[in-house]
């Protein structure tokens, strides 16, 4: 039998530890990654994959703890300092400036000098080396998501980083550019660049990893071989129990009814890094689901609040209520005809993080309150008369609060979620439109809201679901529908398009290029 | 670089402690600075903090130095609470005087308090009429209202001085710039207490500070309105979520405040001046700001602070009357007093982390 040779260590990271008040994000955690390893970090939203990246990275400063570059002990400081050390960083929410052109954006991050005209040539010489195609002279509000992430990784890239370490890079991108994407991080890994990977998704880390350390409320609880697990094992390992899955009725009461319908509606932008809506056309039936995939930043922002009343639509028609023209109706009205809106953000959105649950109550539900004719008891309309109902809605929607009337920031992310599910369930809607409703909640949160839509459909209402997880859409939706650079496409029955055909029209493809199995 | 970080929870016993730590340290480098400079400290100590209280018409007079404060920083509590940055209520303290006292010249011998009374109502109009102005240019052209309200400041500032020294000179002045005194009836009287008669310049302006502080608290924490301001200072987009009129809300609350501004400029001028000059307000529009903060941007924490600033403002005068202390001296006081107080309630609710400096 041939000794198989030892992996060299590039990093060790022994004891770290790192907490933010009483909360400790980071409890002793152990990692090590091998010379052109892509080591994986899994974790649910919360389990410390960020706090310990950024320790890596320098941006924030291990409480205790050591960590070996080479088998020399360092001390990271800053951003700078672990560029020296050789570790790069792409971060999920890129920092790129978007009135600037992509080589004014390297320019500006690196740390020595260097002739702009030698610049241009040397990301032209990288970009065709890696096949991150993108033009140096481009401004970078001009690229799509995918491309600003490319300029990323070539910024790192001119650093010649011996450590590359990718903060769930594939959040904002279609399947065929997740599919690019790997195929580059494997070069790059192969060439013997290590590769720290984090995410939350399963099939990806089986796909492109080669070890997985998963985190669980700030431990390490453990490193797998990547190529000798499966999802279901690296799911229950980071849940730590059985998943139980969605019930799913397939008696449904849909009907033909539209419930909501919007007609050639368009929408011009209010700012310049806003997106036009243009020439949209959607409808939702009672007794329906219908996903809106789409890439972040490309017109869901401005769908929502178009849909909300939030913006008011420019004609009248544009918007329909079963019969009803209500695209001159502002959010409480809708509200009072039935339609609620659960935003993406929970916090400073959805609620206000410094006032009591009874305060953020009152926020919806003010206009209850009314009483045409009595001046005086609209004037001291106050959120003393939302008690009886935000309670209701911590029981019935086991809220789990600190005390009885708590700020709504001394909540978890779930449990502020459920809240604001249940503050706008409890109106009965006709409809109901969410966004991103599960993002950054665990996965035992994630499946009873998921629950929650079904039954929604279910008895009768419809319901809009704005998502950039294709899996929730394809599980939940009945009907699905791709926003693409503030242009809808063809609402498509859920069993007549695969993913890969909602990948490319999330790319920019149009239905016509695509051949569907069926177009109505 | 220094950075605050929000502390977990606010300690109860630092509630007492820090403002008494503040009062301390400013005592502490008060009296070395009277010392180093040559003046008796305990003596210049006594002036600023005691000799107010010392007798009870110097203690009325607190209040009437008080009183254009507190009303002016009850409007800008509702302008800050909704994150408006209203910096001109000089101006519009000025605006309202200047219309309403031109309205009062107008009838020069009406005796009934009537007058007054419209007096103030037109005052509220001309400090909202000044308010208005950065309240549109917001609103509808998206023009920061802390340039526009500041700069209108010194608009009215020379306004008014051109309309003294012009249109409305008394021909009688000796060609001083000052109008012909106020008839009768827009003189806010002085008031007359049974056995006693007046107490120093205390005047029934004081009864509005009465009227404006439960009736502000109940608006803020008992109303609609209330809540709306609350909501769009804290998450505009909550806000918007709410269905919540952002402009109605940024405009009124300039408009009231402005209004607030001009209705104490009549007051104070009507009870202690009683004519129109070029000097109507002594920069009470500027310290009302810091009075709104230092009140925590709560009513009755506006009135303590009004109560503070008036007491160390009139000390500082006694100071430099009995003893000849410069201006420069008391105003370097109050600046000692102020850095200490405001920096212990920041520290209260935040702490200082130093991390090196980057590259």
């Amino acid at each position: 039998m041939a000794v198989k040779k030892e992996p060299e260590i590039l990093l060790k990271a022994s004891k770290i530890n790192k907490s933010f008040g009483n909360f400790n994000a980071n409890k002793d955690i152990d990692i090590s990654i091998a010379k052109g390893e892509i080591h994986a970090l899994l974790g649910e939203n919360g389990a410390g994959k960020s706090t310990l990246v950024k320790i890596f990275y320098g941006v924030l400063k291990p409480d205790t703890g050591t960590i070996e570059i080479n088998n020399n002990e360092v001390s990271i400081s800053s951003p700078n300092s672990a560029r020296k050390n050789g570790i790069g960083m792409v971060f999920q929410h890129f920092s790129l400036f978007p009135a600037l052109t992509v080589a004014e954006n390297i320019l500006i991050a690196l740390d020595t000098k260097v002739k702009f005209r030698d610049l241009i040539s040397e990301i032209s010489k990288l970009s065709n080396e890696w096949e991150l195609f993108v033009d140096p002279l481009k401004r970078v509000s001009e690229l799509s998501v995918g491309e600003q992430q490319r300029v990323e990784i070539i910024r790192c890239l001119m650093q010649n980083p011996k450590l590359l370490i990718m903060d769930e890079p594939t959040s904002v991108l279609t399947p065929q550019e997740i599919t690019n994407l790997f195929k580059i991080l494997k070069r790059l890994a192969h060439s013997g660049c290590s590769i720290l990977y984090i995410s939350h998704k399963l099939e990806e880390i089986i796909e492109l990893a080669d070890q997985v350390t998963i985190l669980k409320s700030g431990k390490s609880i453990a490193t797998i071989n990547a190529k000798k697990t499966t999802t279901k094992i690296l799911a229950e390992t980071m849940v730590g129990k059985e998943i139980t899955s969605l019930k799913k009725v397939n008696i449904k009461s849909a009907s033909k009814d539209i419930a909501l319908e919007l007609k050639n509606l368009n929408k011009q932008k209010e700012t310049n890094f806003g997106i036009s809506l243009k020439n949209i056309n959607l409808n939702v039936n009672y007794g329906e689901i219908l996903g809106v995939a789409g890439i972040a930043g490309n017109g869901q922002v401005e769908l929502m609040e178009i849909l909300s009343g939030e913006t008011i639509a420019n004609n009248e028609n544009e918007i329909l209520l079963e019969t009803l023209p209500i695209g001159y109706k502002n959010i409480t009205e809708r509200r009072q005809l039935g339609i609620e809106i659960i935003p993406e953000e929970r916090t400073l959105h959805a609620t206000v993080p410094n006032l009591t649950m009874n305060e953020n109550t009152f926020l919806t539900y003010f206009s209850k309150y009314y009483n045409t004719n009595n001046i005086i008891s609209n004037f001291l309309n106050n959120p003393q008369n939302s008690i009886i109902e935000s309670q209701k809605i911590i029981k019935d929607n086991d809220v789990r609060c600190p005390e009885a009337n708590p700020l709504a920031n001394q909540l978890s992310g779930g449990n502020l979620q459920k809240f604001i599910l249940g503050r706008s369930l409890a109106n009965n809607p006709k409809v109901a439109i969410f966004s991103q409703p599960t993002w950054g909640v665990d996965i035992g949160a994630a499946t009873s809201i998921r629950q929650k839509l079904l039954n929604l459909s279910q008895n009768g209402k419809a319901v809009i679901l704005i998502s950039q997880d294709l899996e929730e859409i394809f599980e939940l939706s009945d009907q699905i529908c791709v926003i693409n650079n503030g242009i809808l496409s063809k609402i498509m029955p859920v069993d007549k398009i695969t993913a890969a055909d909602v990948g490319l029209l999330m790319g920019g493809k149009l239905e016509t290029d695509i051949e569907l199995e069926t177009i109505k | 670089m220094i950075t605050f970080s929000p502390r977990d929870k606010v300690s109860k016993n630092w509630i007492i402690i820090g403002p008494a730590l503040s009062i301390f340290l400013t005592v502490f480098f008060g009296l070395l600075i009277f010392a180093f400079l040559g003046y008796d400290p305990l003596e210049t100590l006594y002036q600023i903090f005691i000799s107010p209280f010392s007798r009870i018409d110097r203690v009325s007079d607190i209040f009437v130095k008080a009183c254009p404060l507190i009303i002016i920083g009850i409007g800008l509590m509702l302008c800050f609470r909704a994150n408006v940055w209203n910096i001109g209520a000089e101006g519009q303290f000025i605006m309202g005087t200047l219309l309403a006292g031109s309205f009062a010249l107008l009838f020069p011998n009406v005796e009934t308090k009537l007058l007054i009374f419209i007096m103030i109502f037109i005052g509220f109009l001309g400090g909202a009429l000044w308010a208005f102005i950065p309240a549109i240019l917001k609103t509808k052209l998206n023009v920061n209202e802390i340039l526009v309200s500041l700069m209108l400041v010194y608009v009215a500032m020379l306004f008014i001085d051109f309309i003294v020294r012009g249109p409305l000179r008394d021909p009688m002045s000796f060609g001083f710039p000052l109008s012909k005194p106020y008839p009768e009836g827009a003189l806010v009287n002085k008031i007359s207490f049974p056995g006693i008669g007046f107490l120093g310049q205390l005047h029934y302006g004081i009864l509005f500070i009465i009227l404006l502080i439960p009736f502000s608290w109940i608006f803020m924490n008992k109303t609609l309105s209330g809540f709306k301001i609350n909501v769009l200072g804290a998450a505009p987009k909550a806000a918007r979520f709410a269905g919540f009129n952002q402009n109605a809300v940024t405009i009124s609350v300039l408009i009231i405040s402005g209004g607030l501004a001009g209705v104490a400029g009549v007051i104070e001028v009507s009870a202690n001046i009683g004519q129109l000059q070029p000097e109507v307000s002594f920069g009470y529009g500027f310290t009302a700001i810091i009075v709104a903060f230092l009140g925590r941007l709560n009513p009755l924490g506006i009135l303590f602070a009004g109560i503070i600033i008036a007491t160390v403002k009139l000390g500082a005068d006694n100071a430099q009357m009995s003893m000849g202390i410069p201006k420069v001296v008391t105003g370097l006081f109050e600046g000692i007093l102020l850095f200490f107080l405001l920096t212990g309630e920041t520290l209260q609710k935040y702490k200082i982390r130093w991390s090196k400096v980057r590259k």
